[in-house]
């Protein structure tokens, strides 16, 4: 249990996503400008990694790894099938956003006119595949594991999305150096606040 | 466009040089960024990456836009997908049988060139709607805009950050304080968020040079 708690808090913020990896920048930068509609999206990517990254360890650990295959027959248990990782993954991503955006046109219009284009543009958010590639590279040991560490790494985009789209909030009314103003402030905002995030890394858990 | 028209004209020029400056895609277009910070610590890994982009880019700009009158526009994000999903893998079993050392430093982000949006970005905005050749140069232009920018901030993190650049030495070593001189390396430009505001920094040169890019209040 304590090591679930462990890496729940080390993927939100020591390896939180979009300071420590920069993935999820493209829709980061996109979507934040209010901050209604990055809560929109950015519990969507909660949503959708926390669903994701445990069935893609299903797939990881009973299809695609070397030797995974041996449940199924003895003789499998030389294949390796993981060189199909990043297509099965894609794949299950694709369908889990589909099955999402059509929950959320059902159960809350308003929300889904509001995210328009961004919610199947999540399909190709760069935090949710990298949440899956992550996930196999560091070999969780159990799907409580990749599951905790789903749902906190969504959490960590969450807070920096709508940390940045709080602050693009307020910075429109300062005087900002006319070549800098929108992307070039908020890059430099962004690595303000990733710098802010580094404190987190001498927490030892 | 006639069948006649040359291989290099003005309008074909254009979609290879548009990208590097006034139509760069991570400055202006806003695609790509998520790969373009994580991979600049140093020079080789951003070369290595820019490479794969182009490749990748340009074969499915062609093979999408072989195929833009037989997909069905409901699927074709799915379709999309697959091509860009097939030719990553290509280009990562590639990467790990000849260049190892640097394909595990790119780790997870080879992968991650299938979300890469510069890729989707090109393919519904030009691919859909144009022949192979132009599209094969649009996926070209693009990504040497996309590497452009990856070798410019490469450049300053690996020559503050590390002293060399492709893994030269180029601050001579006596500089050093370990060695009795007066320099020491940057360890904030290894970091990632110097990234991000290295990149912060050629928006805001890049902008002043080109005024009309600047965004409207």
């Amino acid at each position: 249990m304590e090591n679930l708690v462990n890496i729940f808090v080390k993927s939100i913020f020591i390896d939180n996503m979009v300071f420590a990896y920069f993935l999820g920048m493209c829709s980061y930068l996109a979507v934040s400008k209010t901050v209604k509609t990055s809560v929109g999206l950015g519990l969507a990517v909660v949503f959708v990694l926390g669903i994701t990254v445990p069935v893609d360890y299903l797939l990881h650990n009973f299809v695609l790894r070397e030797g995974a295959l041996a449940w199924l027959s003895p003789k499998f248990a030389e294949v390796d099938l993981s060189f199909l990782s990043f297509i099965m993954f894609i794949a299950i991503i694709a369908s889990m956003v589909q099955l999402v955006e059509m929950i959320v046109e059902k159960f809350a219009p308003a929300l889904y006119s509001s995210l328009g284009i961004f919610l199947p543009l999540i399909a190709v958010n760069c935090a949710i595949l990298g949440g899956s590639l992550f996930m196999q590279e560091r070999d969780y040991n159990s799907i409580a594991e990749a599951t905790s560490f789903g749902l906190g790494s969504g959490l960590g985009f969450f807070l920096a999305i709508i940390g940045i789209a709080a602050i693009r909030e307020k910075i429109r009314y300062s005087d900002i150096p006319a070549p800098l103003r929108g992307l070039g402030i908020t890059f430099i905002i962004t690595g303000l606040m990733g710098l802010a995030f580094m404190s987190f890394m001498g927490i030892k858990i | 466009m006639s069948e006649k028209e040359p291989l290099f004209s003005p309008k074909n020029r254009k979609l290879i040089f548009n990208p590097l400056s006034k139509d760069n895609p991570i400055t202006v277009q806003v695609l790509g960024i998520c790969s373009a910070l994580a991979v600049t610590v140093k020079m080789k890994p951003a070369f290595v990456m820019a490479l794969s982009v182009m490749v990748v880019l340009a074969s499915a700009n062609v093979i999408v836009s072989l195929l833009r009158n037989t997909i069905p526009n409901r699927i074709r994000i799915i379709v999309q997908l697959v091509i860009i999903a097939l030719l990553v893998i290509l280009v990562d079993q590639v990467l790990k049988a000849y260049v190892y050392d640097v394909s595990k430093q790119l780790s997870v982000f080879v992968g991650l060139i299938i979300t890469n949006c510069i890729i989707m970005g090109r393919l519904e905005a030009f691919a859909l709607g144009n022949k192979p050749w132009p599209s094969f140069l649009d996926g070209i232009g693009n990504a040497a805009g996309y590497g452009l920018i990856l070798m410019i901030v490469a450049f300053f993190r690996e020559l503050f950050g590390s002293g060399s650049i492709f893994g030269f030495q180029i601050i001579p070593d006596v500089w050093y304080i370990k060695n009795g001189g007066f320099y020491e390396n940057n360890g904030l430009m290894v970091l990632s968020p110097m990234a991000l505001i290295t990149v912060g920094i050629i928006i805001w040169v890049h902008r002043s040079k080109n005024r009309d890019l600047i965004e409207k209040k």
